[in-house]
């Protein structure tokens, strides 16, 4: 067809139209599915991180201009732990967001990297079970341990040659303790080294969180 | 040209990534693992065999200036769609190529096909170099997946061989895609395309 200027923005106008109109169409198709497949792919992952549980509750809170989302679970009328879902920008790939899963009394139940970009076979041994970033914190106490890998001068292994990722890892799930003080109110039981400061700043950030919602 | 001999001109003689090397930034991306390497070359080869049978079919509506401009939003609208599709039906392959998905978009394999062949060519004829094009790019970066994944993290597709402390992890890392594919682009001019 020949190139005049009408002939051209006709074509281009009703190609982009007509392409915008399948995009929607896909869309409206797949929304609900895709909905659908991330919550449960959600609900997955609490489960995964939590001992057994009836209902649970979803409260947000922003920490370093990060979301951060706390899924409280219940059975019955008992808490029986939070489900932290926290993440961290400085992985060697990028963005990490892992859900973490304490008890009500602080301890590191489990954790589950949902998503991460690191290395095939350095940094992605964070996924794999029983690695040696989860089997250094799990069960432990989380005002007790300073989250710094050994190279930092803490007590935490990291991943052979992937030194990034696992400060990145720990970064985030020290990141979850600080969501997990607020939402469970248990500030005053972590009057440890590290966990006293971590408070004083979750605190201070989810306070700023609140106030940003009401003038909303 | 007969129909089969665009369908294995598009592996061997035309293969995309041996021989045409076209589209090497998504070959040197995705290929870590051999599963990862053939999520790719099939997710590009849906959109290739899409994007060349509208192309075709539309290609005489096209004004000649326009073209490119026109093509690239036929191809994005495939790849968008590609997309959704696989977030909401196959989450888990998409979990795992995740951000290489939208890049099929600048993949240079199907604007250079749109161009070199659908704009000139039938609608069957263009589909089938779709296919061709497709399997030889699927092949390719299975083969180097395959091969990365081997020698780097001593698996196949997942299965570990229990030799991955044996193996040196540079070939898994982006110097390794390098030198993977330099030597398979040498095996297969010698021995494959003659």
């Amino acid at each position: 067809m020949k190139s005049t200027l009408f002939n051209m923005v006709a074509v281009l106008f009703s190609i982009t139209l007509i392409a915008s109109a399948g995009v929607g169409a896909v869309n409206m198709i797949t929304a609900d599915a895709i909905a659908e497949t991330k919550a449960a792919a959600t609900k997955q992952a609490v489960a995964n991180v939590l001992p057994e549980f009836d209902t649970n509750e979803q409260s947000e809170q922003t920490i370093d201009d990060m979301p951060i989302v706390v899924y409280t679970a219940k059975k019955g009328d008992k808490t029986v732990g939070y489900a932290v879902e926290s993440m961290t920008k400085n992985g060697f790939g990028g963005v990490i967001r892992m859900m973490v899963g304490f008890t009500t009394d602080g301890k590191i139940n489990n954790v589950n990297v949902l998503e991460q970009a690191e290395t095939p076979g350095l940094g992605t041994k964070m996924c794999d079970e029983g690695n040696a970033l989860l089997s250094s914190i799990q069960g432990k106490n989380s005002w007790e341990v300073e989250f710094k890998v050994k190279k930092d001068g803490g007590e935490l292994d990291a991943l052979t040659a992937a030194t990034i990722s696992s400060r990145a890892y720990y970064e985030a799930v020290a990141r979850a303790y600080q969501a997990f003080l607020v939402a469970s109110g248990a500030k005053d039981k972590a009057d440890g080294v590290s966990g006293a400061t971590a408070a004083k700043s979750a605190s201070k950030e989810g306070n700023t969180a609140q106030e940003g919602g009401k003038n909303e | 040209m007969n129909k089969l001999q665009i369908i294995t001109g598009g592996i061997i003689k035309n293969n995309p990534t041996f021989v045409l090397v076209l589209g090497m930034c998504p070959t040197l991306g995705t290929t870590t693992s051999a599963i990862n390497g053939m999520g790719m070359g099939v997710a590009t080869m849906a959109v290739l065999i899409m994007s060349n049978l509208v192309i075709s079919l539309i290609k005489n509506l096209i004004p000649d200036k326009v073209r490119i401009p026109a093509f690239i939003v036929v191809i994005a609208s495939f790849v968008t769609i590609i997309q959704m599709l696989m977030q909401a039906y196959v989450p888990s392959l998409y979990a795992s190529l995740g951000v290489f998905i939208p890049l099929i978009v600048v993949n240079c394999i199907i604007l250079g096909r749109a161009e070199a062949f659908a704009s000139k060519n039938g609608a069957i004829d263009s589909m089938l170099d779709g296919v061709g094009i497709g399997l030889g790019f699927t092949l390719a970066l299975t083969a180097i997946g395959s091969v990365r994944e081997i020698l780097g993290s001593g698996a196949i597709f997942g299965y570990s061989l229990g030799i991955a402390d044996y193996m040196p992890l540079v070939f898994v890392l982006a110097p390794g895609a390098f030198f993977v594919l330099g030597y398979l682009m040498v095996l297969f001019n010698k021995f494959v395309k003659k």
